[in-house]
C-alpha cells in the first residue's frame, strides 16, 4: 500500500502501522501539517494523516487535567481552557505567519511531538513538563501507554514526557492527558528602551534573578522591533528589551514598580498595558519579525542566557543575520539574509553550548543543512539504540531528527 | 517479601578478584569488603529488605566511575547505585552478587551561576546543601523532599523526588537543566546544559525517575530560583476529610495555586501534636495547610480568598499565620508527620499512591475498612493539591506475621488507587517495593516496551536489576518479541 491512510481509530492505526512494519514501509505521521516544513525532509511510502483521531475526551478544572486524541486541534482545547479561565501555560506557538501555511494551530500531538515552547517556557516550563500520559502504537504495531490521568506520578519510565519532541519518529500518539494550569488575571509588560544586546540580558537576568516573577523577557534590537506593529513601544523607533508581569492585579502593580525600580539604572522605560501585552508577546511567541513572507532560513538557538547576545552578534557577524531574542536572552531567533541556510556559521557561533533547530527553509535548500543540532558519537549511538527499541524497523517519520533515527 | 533475581554464583565464586580490581582503581579506603564495613549499607529507607553487597566502592571521580562500570561490564557484574540511602522503595537496596556503588564522595557543589541561575552539584550533595549554597543571594532549589536534609541531588534525579511545594514549582523532572551520566559500558555521556530543552530526544526526561537503571550520575545541573518575598499559611479544620477535599478543588478552581497544600487525617493530627506541639485543632476529621507565597500584597488578597473558601466549605476552624515562626510552626508538624506516626509503634510503612483528588473520601474509607480487616492502624496525610496520598501503616516487625500484613494491605491500598484512576507511586518509586504491582497499571506490552528502552542504555541489564520490572527478560528476546492480546509469548518464564 501507498498514499494516505486517514485511520478513524487506534485499531486502524495498528493495522496501518503493522502493515507497513511488515512490508517495512516507510511512514509519515501527519496532523494538521503545520510543521511539515521542520526537520530533514523524507520521502516517504504512506502518509499516516491522523487528522480524524480527535475529540476531547476528560477535563476537569479543578484536577488540572485534560485528555483527548491526538489529532484534536489545539485550537479546540485552548477554546474550552479559556472559557474556563485555563491555559496551555507553556504559550505553544502558532507558526503559520512564519510558515508560510495556513494551518491554523495544528493538532495536540503534533504540538507534543514538537516540544516548542513560547516565551513563558522560563516560568512555566516546556510543553513536555505538562504531558502527563500517553497511549501511542510504536513501531511495532503495538499500543503502550505511559503515565496516567494524575499530575504527580513516578511509576516507571517517563515516557509520556520521552516522546515529547520525538517528531513522531518513535511512537504514534494517539490519546494524551496533559496538565493545564489557570490563565493569569491580568498582565503587563515593563521595557527598557534602546539598549543592546549585552546591556539587554543584564537587565534580564537581574530581573528574572529578582522576586518580581517575570513571566517573560525579550530583546528586540531595533530592526525587529520595529516590524512588530500596532503598540506604541514599537513606534518609539527604539530597540525593546521587554518583560512581562502576570497574576492578579495588585501583584502586578506591586512587581511593576519594583521592577521599574531595578531596572531603571539601565535606561528609559516604557511600559505596556494588558491589551498591548498580549500582542507583543503573542508576536514574540509567533516570531513575527520573521514573517516576513520569504523563505529565508530562520534557526532556533537555545543556549545560556548569558551566551545569547555573544551567539547572535557572532551569528550577524559571519552573516549579516538578524537576530532577537526571548528566554531572559537564551533563546536566539535568527534570520538569515537569504535562503543558505548556512549551517556551519550557526554551528560556530553556538560551539555545541545549546542546540540549534533549522525553524524555515527554502525546498530547494532544505538538504542543504542538519536542521537539528548534531551529536556526539556517543550520544547518537544511544538514540539510535532508542529509536530501535520503539520502532525496529525504522518505519516512522524516518529520518526527520537524524539519519537512520 | 518480594524475592531477589538469583545470586550469580560464578560472580560470587571471583569475589577476591573482583575486590582487587576494584581496588587497583579506587586506591585507599574507596573499596569496602568487610562484613561490619558494608553494614551501613545493606539497606535504604525501606528497613524491611535488608542484603548485605558483594563489596562496596565509594569512588571519587567520574573516570573512576567510568573504569568501575566498564569492569563489571565486561566482567557481567551488578550494580547497584546509592546516593544517601534514604529510598522508601528498596530502590538502593543492593545485591548480593552486586557491587554497591555510592557517590557519598561526589560531594561539591561546582558552580553556583546566578546570571543563568544554575547550579551544577556533584550527585552526592545533598538536597539542602544546594539551596543552602545559594541562600545567602535570596535563592533556593525548589523541589523539597522532606529528607532534604538528608537526600542526595543523584538520588532526586533517579527517584524524581518531590515535595510540598511541587504543586507549583514541580518535580525533580521540572528543575532539572542537564546531567552528566556514565553508562554501564563506561562510556560518559552529556545530556543539556545550561539551556533549556535539549537537542534531540529528551533524555533527561527519561533519566529523571530512572531509579538508577539507566546510567549512573555523575553531574547535575539544576535551576534555581529567587525565593518568594512573602510565605504564609493557613491551617484550616474540617468535621469531615470530604469538606476538606472539597476546599482542596475549590481553591484550584478558583485559580489559586498554592505553594503548599497539605491535608492530614485525624490520626496523623494526634501523632504529629502530640509529637511536636504545633497548635493543631484536635477536635476536626481532616486539617488543611495551605501556603501562600509571592508579594505581600497578593498573599493577603489570596489568603482572603481562601479563607472565604475554606468557610464556606465548612470550616470548624481556621487560623491565619501571623509570623514566620508561627508559619513553620503549623509545617512543623506536617514535616514531622512520620517521625511521629512512627511513636506510635515499633514501625511504619508509607506508602505513596496518587489518586485524582476526588476520589479521596472513597479511597479514605476503603483505607479504614482495610485498616480493620488487617488489624493495624493507619495515618494519612496527603499531598492534597496534586493527589499525592501517604498512608502510613503501623506495625511491629517483632511479631509474627505483622510484616506481611502490612506489606499487603499497602498493596491493596495501591491497587484501589489504580482502580479508582491513579497511579502506584507519586514521589517515591517503584524498586522493589512496588516492583510486583507493576502489571496492576501496565499490560505486558505497555512493559515490554519500557524495558526494550532499559536494554538501549544497558543491554546486559546489570544496573540495579530486579527493581521496578516484575520480570527479567533478556534484551535479545525483548527485541524479538511479539506480544498478542496484552500475553507474552513465553509464560515459562522466570518472575521473581
Ligand atoms: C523520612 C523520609 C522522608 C521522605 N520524604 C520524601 C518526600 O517528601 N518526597 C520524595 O519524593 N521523597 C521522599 N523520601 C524518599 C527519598 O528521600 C527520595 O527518594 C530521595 O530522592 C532519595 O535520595 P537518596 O540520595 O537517598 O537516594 P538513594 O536512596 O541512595 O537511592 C535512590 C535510588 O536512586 C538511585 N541512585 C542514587 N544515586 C544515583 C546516581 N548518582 N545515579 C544513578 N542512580 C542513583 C539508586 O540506585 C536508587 O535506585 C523520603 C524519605 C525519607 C526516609
Amino acid at each position: 500500500m501507498t498514499g494516505t491512510i486517514t485511520p478513524r481509530d487506534e485499531k486502524d492505526i495498528v493495522e496501518a502501522v503493522t502493515a507497513a512494519a511488515s512490508r517495512e514501509q516507510t511512514m509519515e505521521i501527519v496532523g494538521h501539517g503545520t510543521k511539515a516544513g521542520i526537520g530533514r525532509a523524507s520521502q516517504t511510502e504512506i502518509t499516516l494523516d491522523l487528522s480524524q483521531i480527535k475529540g476531547i475526551s476528560l477535563y476537569e478544572p479543578d484536577e488540572l487535567i485534560l485528555s483527548a486524541k491526538g489529532g484534536t486541534p489545539v485550537a479546540e482545547i485552548e477554546k474550552l481552557l479559556a472559557d474556563n479561565n485555563q491555559e496551555l501555560s507553556f504559550e505553544p506557538m502558532d507558526f503559520d505567519a512564519l510558515l508560510n501555511v495556513q494551518a491554523g494551530r495544528g493538532t495536540l500531538a503534533g504540538m507534543i511531538a514538537a516540544n516548542l515552547s513560547g516565551p513563558r517556557r522560563i516560568k512555566a516550563g516546556a510543553v513536555r513538563d505538562y504531558a502527563l500520559g500517553v497511549n501511542a502504537v510504536s513501531g511495532r504495531g503495538e499500543i503502550f501507554k505511559s503515565g496516567g490521568r494524575v499530575v504527580k506520578n513516578v511509576t516507571g519510565y517517563d515516557l509520556s514526557k520521552f516522546v515529547a519532541g520525538s517528531w513522531g519518529t518513535l511512537a504514534v500518539m494517539t490519546d494524551l492527558t496533559i496538565k493545564v494550569l489557570p490563565a493569569s488575571e491580568d498582565a503587563a509588560t515593563v521595557l527598557v528602551l534602546g539598549l543592546d544586546a549585552a546591556k539587554a540580558r543584564e537587565a534580564m537576568s537581574a530581573a528574572m534573578g529578582s522576586s518580581c516573577e517575570v513571566s517573560a523577557a525579550a530583546h528586540l534590537p531595533e530592526r525587529a522591533a520595529a516590524k512588530i506593529t500596532g503598540t506604541a513601544a514599537a513606534k518609539a523607533g527604539r530597540a525593546l528589551t521587554a518583560l512581562r508581569l502576570e497574576g492578579i492585579p495588585v501583584s502586578i502593580a506591586y512587581r511593576k514598580a519594583k521592577l521599574e525600580e531595578l531596572l531603571k539604572s539601565f535606561g528609559r522605560l516604557g511600559a505596556l498595558d494588558r491589551s498591548e501585552t498580549l500582542s507583543f508577546w503573542r508576536a514574540v511567541r509567533d516570531v513575527l519579525p520573521f514573517a516576513d513572507k520569504t523563505q529565508r532560513a530562520v534557526w532556533r538557538i537555545s543556549t545560556a542566557p548569558t551566551e545569547g547576545p555573544k551567539v547572535g552578534a557572532a551569528i550577524t557577524a559571519a552573516t549579516g543575520a538578524e537576530v532577537f531574542y526571548d528566554w531572559g536572552g537564551g533563546l536566539v531567533w535568527a534570520e538569515m539574509p537569504g535562503l543558505l541556510p548556512e549551517e556551519n556559521a550557526i554551528r560556530e557561533a553556538l560551539g555545541g553550548a545549546g542546540h540549534a533547530t533549522l525553524m524555515r527553509a527554502d525546498p530547494t535548500m532544505r538538504a542543504s543543512a542538519a536542521p537539528f543540532e548534531p551529536l556526539d558519537a556517543g550520544l547518537a549511538a544511544l538514540i539510535q539504540r532508542v529509536k530501535v527499541s520503539f520502532d525496529p524497523k525504522g518505519i516512522l517519520n524516518p529520518g526527520r531528527m537524524y539519519a537512520g533515527v | 517479601m518480594v524475592a531477589m533475581p538469583a545470586l550469580d554464583q560464578d560472580v560470587l565464586a571471583r569475589r577476591a578478584a573482583v575486590v582487587a580490581a576494584l581496588s587497583a582503581i579506587v586506591p585507599g579506603e574507596g573499596v569496602i569488603d568487610t562484613e561490619t564495613g558494608m553494614r551501613p549499607y545493606e539497606s535504604d529507607g525501606l528497613t524491611a529488605y535488608r542484603q548485605l553487597p558483594m563489596v562496596v566502592v565509594l569512588p571519587e571521580t567520574v573516570e573512576q566511575v567510568s573504569q568501575i562500570l566498564k569492569y563489571c561490564y565486561e566482567q557481567n557484574i551488578k550494580v547497584v547505585p546509592r546516593g544517601a540511602g534514604t529510598s522508601l522503595s528498596g530502590g538502593a537496596l543492593p545485591l548480593g552478587d552486586g557491587v554497591l556503588l555510592g557517590l557519598s564522595k561526589f560531594n561539591r557543589v561546582l558552580d553556583i551561576d546566578y546570571e543563568n541561575r544554575a547550579v551544577v552539584a556533584q550527585p552526592g550533595v545533598t538536597n539542602l546543601g544546594i539551596s543552602n549554597a545559594v541562600s545567602d543571594r535570596g535563592f533556593y532549589y525548589a523541589p523539597d523532599p522532606s529528607s532534604q536534609i538528608a537526600c542526595t541531588i543523584g538520588g532526586n534525579v533517579a527517584e524524581n523526588s518531590g515535595g510540598v511545594h511541587c504543586l507549583k514549582y514541580g518535580m525533580t523532572t521540572n528543575n532539572i537543566l542537564g546531567v552528566e551520566m556514565v553508562l554501564i559500558t563506561g562510556e560518559i555521556v552529556r545530556i543539556g546544559g545550561k539551556f533549556l530543552d535539549s537537542g534531540g530526544y529528551d533524555l533527561l526526561a527519561l533519566i529523571c525517575g530512572s531509579e538508577g537503571l539507566l546510567g549512573v550520575v555523575t553531574e547535575v545541573t539544576v535551576r534555581i530560583l529567587k525565593k518568594p518575598e512573602t510565605a504564609r499559611a493557613l491551617l484550616v479544620g474540617f468535621p469531615t476529610s470530604e469538606a476538606a477535599g472539597d476546599c482542596v478543588a475549590k481553591i484550584i478552581g478558583a485559580g489559586i495555586i498554592p505553594g503548599g497544600m497539605e491535608m492530614m487525617d485525624r490520626p496523623a493530627i494526634m501523632a504529629a501534636e502530640a509529637f511536636v506541639h504545633a497548635g493543631y485543632p484536635l477536635d476536626v476529621e481532616a486539617l488543611l495547610i495551605v501556603e501562600l507565597d509571592g508579594p505581600e500584597a497578593e498573599v493577603n488578597q489570596l489568603l482572603e480568598s481562601v479563607s472565604k473558601i475554606a468557610e464556606a466549605c465548612g470550616s470548624s476552624t481556621l487560623r491565619v499565620s501571623t509570623s514566620e515562626k508561627e508559619r513553620l510552626k503549623f509545617w512543623a508538624g506536617r514535616k514531622a508527620a512520620f517521625p511521629a506516626v512512627g511513636r506510635l509503634a515499633p514501625d511504619y510503612y508509607c506508602m505513596d499512591g496518587t489518586i485524582p483528588r476526588r476520589r479521596l473520601p472513597d479511597v479514605l474509607t476503603r483505607i479504614r475498612e482495610l485498616s480493620e480487616k488487617y488489624g493495624l492502624q493507619v495515618a494519612n496525610v496527603f499531598h492534597a493539591g496534586d493527589g499525592n496520598l501517604h498512608p502510613l501503616i503501623l506495625y511491629d516487625a517483632n511479631k509474627a506475621d505483622e510484616l506481611d500484613r502490612a506489606e499487603k494491605f499497602g498493596s491493596d491500598i495501591l491497587r484501589y488507587c489504580v482502580e479508582v484512576g491513579g497511579v502506584l507511586t507519586g514521589e517515591h518509586g517503584v524498586g522493589v517495593e512496588k516492583r510486583d504491582l507493576m502489571p496492576t497499571m501496565f499490560n505486558e506490552i505497555d512493559l515490554a516496551q519500557q524495558q526494550r528502552v532499559k536494554c538501549a542504555f544497558d543491554d546486559r541489564g546489570l544496573l540495579n536489576p530486579g527493581k521496578v520490572f516484575p520480570t527479567l527478560h533478556r534484551c535479545a528476546e525483548l527485541g524479538r518479541m511479539h506480544v498478542k492480546g496484552g500475553k507474552v509469548p513465553f509464560p515459562e518464564l522466570p518472575r521473581f
